[in-house]
């Protein structure tokens, strides 16, 4: 062999030795580097000494000792690299590392603040409710959209589509001839909110193309989308619940000393609070991504087992109790939202599955999950289509049927390519994709809500 | 000859802190000077050193810094502190108790007092 392809040996069983040492959690970056120079100290002195290479590799590793019980060293003395810290703004080695993240954070509080003004505006520059409630989505994303697209470098050809594609829903929801109910309190009327509840997850998911910087294609850019939705949701629940705490404090304490904080905690504290918190929120998530176990996939691990309890416990209770007699809009939301559960559980506990791994319990009681979902919403379509037929199509009815339909093509594949993996015959990735693939079909459904059922349904 | 591994580790902190009192260091050279200086009798478990390191690091006997060495590579040099040589002469003090005590009975081993009634006269 030539000195040279020994070399190359040696530096393939380092690179290997290195790889072993940095999958221990207690073991940091540094500490490996340090250890790496004793290494190749040692092995130098060792060749040297007439070993050659191999020999010499063998030995220093064996002198540096069993990796367990070192590691269980470093974890003894820090004890703290356990618990994996959050470090928002780090001090970076060089220093540079530190700016960039201090002027991350200066540009996000920007947008948040831009955010509550625009909010503001919208509420002391419209006195309709109906309209105020209809635009907040389409002033507080597009900040939300801002910072991704600024932190992720997006083309302003990429922004400029989006922004086009986006404006038309909010045109849709804004100039459609929406009617009210008649009566003495006019309300809007059915199509109206539907679209006004639809047209949010529109823009959502066009949020989520900037969230992949434009590189919406990518299976993995999307299912890192998914991640970061159900991460988000945790922490904008979590800052709710110190908000509200903190809020009713100092609701208390104020009033201590008769000063009514009401009209400030109206008129300011709201409308740049909550779009802070989604900001803030968000800001976190990508902060953090790497830092902390993700809190969503822990949650599914929980309600999963709970969840194929009650779902069977519903079910018997359907078959036993019924037929179905009371057949309306209110079962079928009933529905969706059962499936929405079901789809979430599945969805965020796919998100953070290793695809390499076998099969396992866990697959089984998934599997079991959406068939007994499946199972549940068969049941209560059945009745419900009969009872629809009889009594003819609302929008409403229509809007709950179709995303009924939406999620239960999502189900039943996602439960089809499931089996397949637990039985060895498919790979886990399989089930991954479709979870991706089949997300644009949710943005595509609720733009049709928001486009087309006004005009079919006669805006009523 | 096998060192005791309790030994090793009670003895590890005052030999690190008088190496390291001796100049500033780096962790395989602070294992090599533990070798020469028992010749090659005394064989650590090199992994160990550095959280031992980071922990007289962390209680401010050491101080580290990080410089490069011949090859270019970055290393991690460690320099005793004030306190770092207040701990060691402490140290030192009671490895002096011990090994006192130690001696004295080794002595006392080595002239054993006779057996039976003899030994009422006292030791030695």
């Amino acid at each position: 062999m030539s000195e040279a392809a020994r070399g190359d040996v040696l530096e393939e069983q380092i690179d290997q030795w290195r790889g072993f040492v940095r999958r221990r959690r207690a073991i940091s970056a540094s500490d490996v580097e340090e250890m790496e120079d004793h290494l190749r100290e040692q092995i130098a002195d060792l060749g040297a000494n007439g070993l050659d290479d191999e020999e010499a590799f063998l030995v220093a590793v064996r002198r540096m000792g069993n990796l367990d019980a070192v590691s269980r060293e470093f974890a003894r003395e820090h004890s703290h690299r356990l618990w994996k810290q959050l470090v928002l703004v780090p001090e970076a080695d060089d220093g540079a590392g530190g700016l960039t993240r201090w002027r991350e954070l200066g540009v996000l509080l920007a947008f948040a603040v831009g955010a509550g003004l625009a909010v503001k505006l919208l509420f002391t520059s419209v006195d309709d409710e109906i309209a105020q409630i209809r635009n907040l989505a389409f002033t507080v994303l597009p900040f939300l959209a801002g910072w991704f697209a600024w932190k992720r470098g997006v083309t302003w050809r990429v922004c400029a589509a989006l922004a086009v594609v986006a404006a038309v829903p909010a045109l849709a929801v804004n100039l459609y001839p929406f009617e009210t109910t008649p009566g003495p309190y006019p309300a809007p009327g059915m199509t109206a909110v539907l679209a006004i509840t639809h047209a949010p997850v529109v823009l959502g998911l066009l949020v989520g193309v900037l969230h992949t910087g434009g590189n919406w294609r990518s299976h993995d850019r999307r299912m890192d989308f998914v991640r970061f939705v159900g991460e988000l949701a945790m922490y904008l629940a979590l800052i709710t619940l110190g908000s509200m705490i903190l809020v009713g404090l100092t609701f208390g304490v104020l009033a201590l000393v008769d000063v009514d904080l009401e009209p400030f905690f109206e008129d300011w504290l709201l409308p740049f609070g909550v779009p802070g918190a989604l900001l803030v929120a968000a800001w976190l998530v990508e902060a953090k991504k790497s830092v902390v176990e993700n809190i969503a996939p822990v949650l599914t691990r929980v309600f999963t087992p709970l969840a194929v309890l009650m779902l069977l416990a519903d079910l018997v209770a359907l078959v036993v109790n019924g037929p179905l007699t009371t057949v309306d809009r209110e079962l079928l939301i009933l529905m969706d939202a059962v499936l929405v559960l079901v789809l979430f559980l599945l969805l965020y506990s796919i998100s953070a599955r290793d695809p390499l791994a076998p099969p396992n319990v866990f697959d089984w009681l998934q599997l079991a999950l959406v068939g007994a979902a499946l199972a549940v919403d068969a049941v209560a379509l059945t009745a419900m289509l009969t009872r629809i037929a009889e009594f003819g199509f609302t929008a409403n009815k229509t809007a709950a049927l179709g995303l009924n339909l939406v999620l239960l093509v999502h189900l039943a594949w996602s439960a089809w390519l499931m089996a397949g993996f637990v039985r060895g015959r498919r790979p886990f990735a399989a089930v991954e994709r479709w979870q991706t693939t089949y997300l644009p079909f949710y943005a595509a459904w609720a733009g049709l809500v928001v486009l087309v059922f006004p005009p079919v349904f006669g805006f009523a | 000859m096998h060192i005791d591994k309790d030994l090793v580790a009670a003895s590890a902190t005052p030999l690190v802190l008088g190496i390291l009192a001796e100049g500033e260091s780096y962790g395989y050279a602070i294992v090599k000077r533990v070798n020469e200086l028992s010749d090659g009798r005394m064989q650590w478990t090199d992994g160990m050193l550095y959280p031992l390191l980071h922990r007289l690091e962390r209680n401010g006997y050491v101080r580290a810094s990080w410089g490069t060495s011949e090859a270019g590579r970055r290393r991690k040099h460690y320099a005793i502190t004030e306190a770092g040589l207040e701990a060691l002469a402490e140290r030192q003090k009671q490895w002096d108790v011990v090994a006192d005590a130690l001696r004295q009975v080794w002595q006392a081993a080595s002239h054993p007092p006779f057996p039976g009634p003899a030994t009422a006269g006292g030791i030695a």
